[in-house]
């Protein structure tokens, strides 16, 4: 920091859905942003150097570690937290349900990251098999499950999906 | 709805807010706090000749920094030792800030408060500390030297020396047909949980007040010791574990350095203060674990029946030791797992070295116990030429040997007594899951096409549910819900499911109905702390005597309105009727309400225990006296002694020729922990502890180099096991019932972990022909291995 401040930059996000304006040094971190600028605390910091996956938000609908990520430099996008990951009438959306329902999640610290990146993935590959849901997971650690169970919620989700997605 | 919910596989209550991201950890709390920064020493060893904080003053938005100088009272003594033991001759704490001296690198030497976090760093970076660096004690070979101390009045430095012996071990090995000499090494591995340790502390100077958060094993002892170090009166602390990111061991610890001089901050400035722990300062100033040499002197018959084991080894304890010896007391009693050891004798040194302070992980000293007891049976099997468990099978305790005490004291103080388990039929169970018998027949036939595989078993026994006590507090509330408060804490082991299962069980009430509160000092006082696989036994149990306490005085009451007798009433779905005659019957709600005599009718419900309403005679005071309001009761769990579960793993590993990979082709659990309250969170434990131990015999370690510099304080280098290396896990379970408490329950917290370095060194070895003795092993440290064997094979071929 300078003695006499910091300079601050406007910067614009849409938050799962909602416009933001904010104004943040240029070296505030995304996820500080998020969680103490914007008060959406479900996005959690493991490493902060972009190695765990636990602070994965969808920048324009693709995951990213927002550890490695500044505020101004998404200036204009769509970010998506796992506060984002709910249904549209606020229960839990698919992924979450399903990390509920297979016991996917112990602490809960890393299982935003998670949520996030299954989300995303699961729009890709709607109906993958176990070999390539564990790949999928493949990126984000978890200290506590050994992720066998968090395999088994991807698949679950992806049958959620299928399922909401039918019933259409 | 039912009411029968123990042993059932629910899903777990405290998931929607954690899923959803409303969860509330460390650092979602606080959001006007000051933000907390530290400057860490860089140096292993040295002396701290000046500190100037000229620079750090012209940053906008700091408001204080503090050096020991500025700490006055308890606050500048040296932190608490909290296990003393005689044998902890020359036991040593850190300062809460470096008086003149640092010992390892991450300790911190002065403290910075801003508006937020980056501008506390900018100051941190802006503060000059002048060191004189020191040689420092680097591994375990220095710290055994001595020509450099770490301490300087601890010459040798040894913090501790024990022995613990029952028969004459080396006698008896010195007689035996059989003997066989062997070292063990296990390296440094650490919790590493993905949440950090974290502090947050509001201090309302008007009410003379203080709240902590802290993301901590032990809310309770945390408050304790704050008074203490603060000089507030205890009953003006509160501390609060919120949601906690995992703990794995190293958050039992406390006070921590970084936990005193947040709230003592708070206090002197009249400001809200927080620190959320970065990652790297999690490897340098947190705790690490297993650290450990160890030599086996063994003696067995020819059936491979042991006749005296001795064992001795080296314990580094890190710069401090300010939680005692308990992991290698641990190590030097849980060594001896399922097996009778004919004599046996541990003696250890725990020793000083420039590195972060060992405390108990995950396992806690018996990972290394397993591995040196496993591997000295397949030792002993490879001796005699017969199968491994076989000769593990016939060193077993017997079910009908049970109780069996092995003459020693367990890291509680108490004897080492086992209380049930059945080992022979454990080791069966593991050996059908795995196929153990069908095995040869594989690995001949992959041999054939030029696979190397092996076949791996470990057995192991845990003390769980250690006390002194847990107590807990149930209540039923006038809207007929039940909130349970338990004193100890929870990091992720679904204990506002399980407590709640049981709660709701032994009263009778649905389990939607009931709220867990724990590690919350507000709500309940007295605890001592989630560790040891002990919080399912101990406020599993307490919980049970309490909302069993409720039942009583539910019964009571509704027989009172329903002019019965107690006896003649039962209490499920939430609802006292009257047995045969269902039509009387009285909700609890009511119940609850009739339990606290009211003056003033809150609302309806109410009414219907103000004075003019309630029937009790004019003549009875109003609360009898040996009563006392409310539908509510406290009661504790206080057990002679730890209750001892056991289990075995089975791994069948592949290795490459080329590359030395090792790849799990086969992961098996059987496991005893006595009732189960929640299968699928006992299954949830077991797989992540198999996780931990996969991640401690295949990839992490602590690689400090000549400096004391960790060079791998990463998760770039610190490798954890991602989801591409952790195997299925296949389990079973037995439920040897604990005689020791009314549940019946044992712990199982910890029990995955226990032989993941025991199981894959033999495993590798059966796949290489190569007997493997330090872990963890990597894939160049078995190509060196594989080098090494073939040279003295070539050797002795000439």
């Amino acid at each position: 920091g300078t003695p006499a401040g910091e300079v601050l930059h406007e910067t614009r996000l849409v938050v799962n859905g909602v416009p933001h304006r904010v104004r943040v040094p240029a070296r505030r971190l995304l996820p500080d942003c998020l969680r103490h600028d914007l008060g959406l605390t479900g996005t959690h910091l493991g490493c902060e150097h972009g190695v765990c996956g636990a602070c994965t938000v969808l920048v324009d609908g693709r995951p990213m570690r927002s550890c490695l990520l500044f505020a101004v430099g998404v200036d204009g996008a769509e970010i998506t937290t796992v506060e984002g990951c709910r249904s549209p009438d606020g229960g839990l959306g698919p992924v979450q349900q399903a990390f509920r329902d297979c016991h996917g999640l112990q602490c809960g610290f890393c299982t935003p990251g998670f949520v996030t990146t299954v989300t995303a993935w699961l729009r890709q590959h709607p109906d993958p098999t176990e070999e390539e849901a564990r790949r999928a997971i493949g990126g984000n650690l978890c200290r506590c499950t050994g992720y066998q169970n968090i395999v088994a919620s991807v698949l679950r989700a992806a049958e959620l999906i299928r399922e909401q997605e039918a019933a259409r | 709805m039912t009411t029968r919910t123990m042993g059932e596989p629910i899903p777990r209550r405290e998931d929607p807010r954690l899923v959803a991201g409303d969860g509330r950890y460390l650092d979602d709390l606080g959001g006007g706090a000051l933000a907390a920064a530290f400057v860490r020493s860089p140096h292993a060893a040295a002396r701290v000749l000046d500190i100037d904080v000229s620079g750090a003053l012209e940053v906008d938005g700091l408001v204080a920094v503090y050096t020991w100088e500025d700490l006055e009272g308890p606050v500048a003594e040296p932190l608490p030792l909290l296990i003393p033991h005689p044998d902890l001759y020359a036991g040593r704490t850190a300062y809460a800030l470096a008086n003149g001296v640092v010992r390892h690198v991450g300790e911190p030497v002065a403290m910075v408060v801003a508006r937020d976090r980056y501008l506390a760093e900018d100051a941190c970076e802006r503060i000059a500390v002048t060191y004189e660096p020191l040689p420092p004690v680097v591994g375990l070979d220095a710290a055994v030297a001595a020509e450099r101390t770490v301490h300087d009045d601890v010459p040798d430095n040894v913090a501790a020396h024990m022995v613990q012996e029952h028969g004459d071990a080396r006698a008896a090995v010195a007689a035996a047909p059989h003997r066989l000499e062997l070292n063990f090494t296990i390296e440094r591995s650490a919790s590493m949980p993905l949440e950090g340790r974290g502090v947050y502390a509001r201090w309302d100077a008007a009410d003379r007040s203080l709240r902590v958060y802290s993301s901590t094993q032990t809310s309770t002892s945390v408050r304790f010791a704050l008074a203490v170090k603060l000089g507030v009166p205890v009953d003006r602390v509160e501390v609060v574990a919120p949601d906690v990111g995992g703990g794995f061991g190293v958050k039992i610890m406390h006070p921590w350095p970084e936990e005193v001089l947040v709230p003592w901050a708070a206090i002197r400035l009249g400001r809200e203060v927080k620190w959320a722990e970065d990652r790297r300062e999690h490897f340098v100033a947190a705790a690490h674990e297993r650290g450990q040499r160890h030599h086996v002197s063994v003696g067995f018959d020819d059936d491979g029946r042991l006749l005296g084991l001795a064992v001795e080894f080296v314990h580094d304890n890190g710069a401090y030791t300010p939680y005692g010896i308990i992991v290698p007391i641990i190590t030097a009693t849980q060594l001896l797992g399922p097996y009778k050891p004919g004599a046996y004798r541990a003696e250890f040194r725990s020793v000083y070295t420039n590195t972060v302070i060992v405390t108990p992980y995950r396992g806690a000293g018996r990972p290394q116990a397993a591995f040196v007891m496993e591997r000295t049976m397949d030792a002993i099997a490879a001796h005699l030429g017969r199968d491994r468990a076989e000769v593990r099978a016939a060193n077993f305790i017997q079910p009908s040997e049970m109780p069996y005490d092995h003459h020693l004291t367990f890291q509680d103080g108490r004897p080492l007594v086992y209380d049930s388990g059945d080992y022979p039929a454990t080791l069966d169970k593991v050996k059908k899951l795995v196929g153990w018998e069908e095995f040869a027949a594989f690995r001949d036939e992959a041999r054939a096409a030029g696979r190397r595989v092996g076949i791996g078993l470990a057995c192991y026994v845990e003390g769980t549910g250690v006390g002194p006590y847990e107590g807990a507090h149930v209540r039923v509330e006038t809207n007929g819900t039940v909130t349970v408060a338990t004193g100890l804490t929870t990091q992720g082991q679904g204990h506002e499911t399980a407590f709640a299962q049981v709660g709701g069980e032994t009263l009778g009430v649905p389990v939607e109905r009931v709220t867990v509160v724990t590690g919350d000092t507000r709500r309940f006082k007295y605890a001592v702390g989630t560790f040891a696989s002990r919080a399912a036994v101990m406020s599993g149990n307490a919980i049970a005597l309490a909302a069993g306490k409720v039942r009583a005085k539910a019964l009571r009451i509704a027989a009172e309105a329903l002019e019965t007798d107690p006896d003649d009433l039962e209490l499920a779905d939430g609802t006292v009727s009257v047995k045969g005659a269902p039509e009387r019957e009285i909700a609890l709600e009511t119940v609850a309400v009739l339990a606290n005599p009211l003056r003033y009718a809150f609302d309806e419900q109410a009414k219907l225990a103000t004075q003019f309403a309630v029937g009790r005679g004019v003549e009875d005071p109003p609360v009898a006296e040996d009563d006392e309001p409310g539908l509510e009761a406290t009661d504790w769990y206080s057990p002679v002694r730890s209750t001892f579960a056991n289990g075995a793993h089975a791994v069948v590993v592949e290795t490459d020729p080329e590359t030395a990979e090792v790849r799990i082709l086969k992961y098996c659990v059987v496991h005893d922990c006595g009732r189960l309250i929640n299968p699928r969170i006992v299954e949830g434990q077991v797989h992540g502890g198999v996780a931990q131990g996969v991640g401690g015999a295949l990839y992490e370690r602590m690689v400090y180099d000549e400096n004391g510099q960790l060079l791998n304080a990463s998760f770039m280098d610190f490798l954890m096991p991602y989801a591409s290396e952790v195997p299925k896990v296949e389990t079973d379970h037995l439920e040897t019932l604990s005689p020791l408490n009314p549940l019946g329950i044992k712990g199982a917290g910890e029990a995955g972990t226990i032989p993941g370095s025991a199981v894959l060194a033999a495993a590798i070895s059966d796949a290489e022909g190569i007997f493997v003795d330090t872990m963890p092993i990597s894939p160049s440290e078995l190509w060196a291995l594989r080098e090494r064997h073939a040279r003295n094979a070539r050797k002795e071929d000439r």
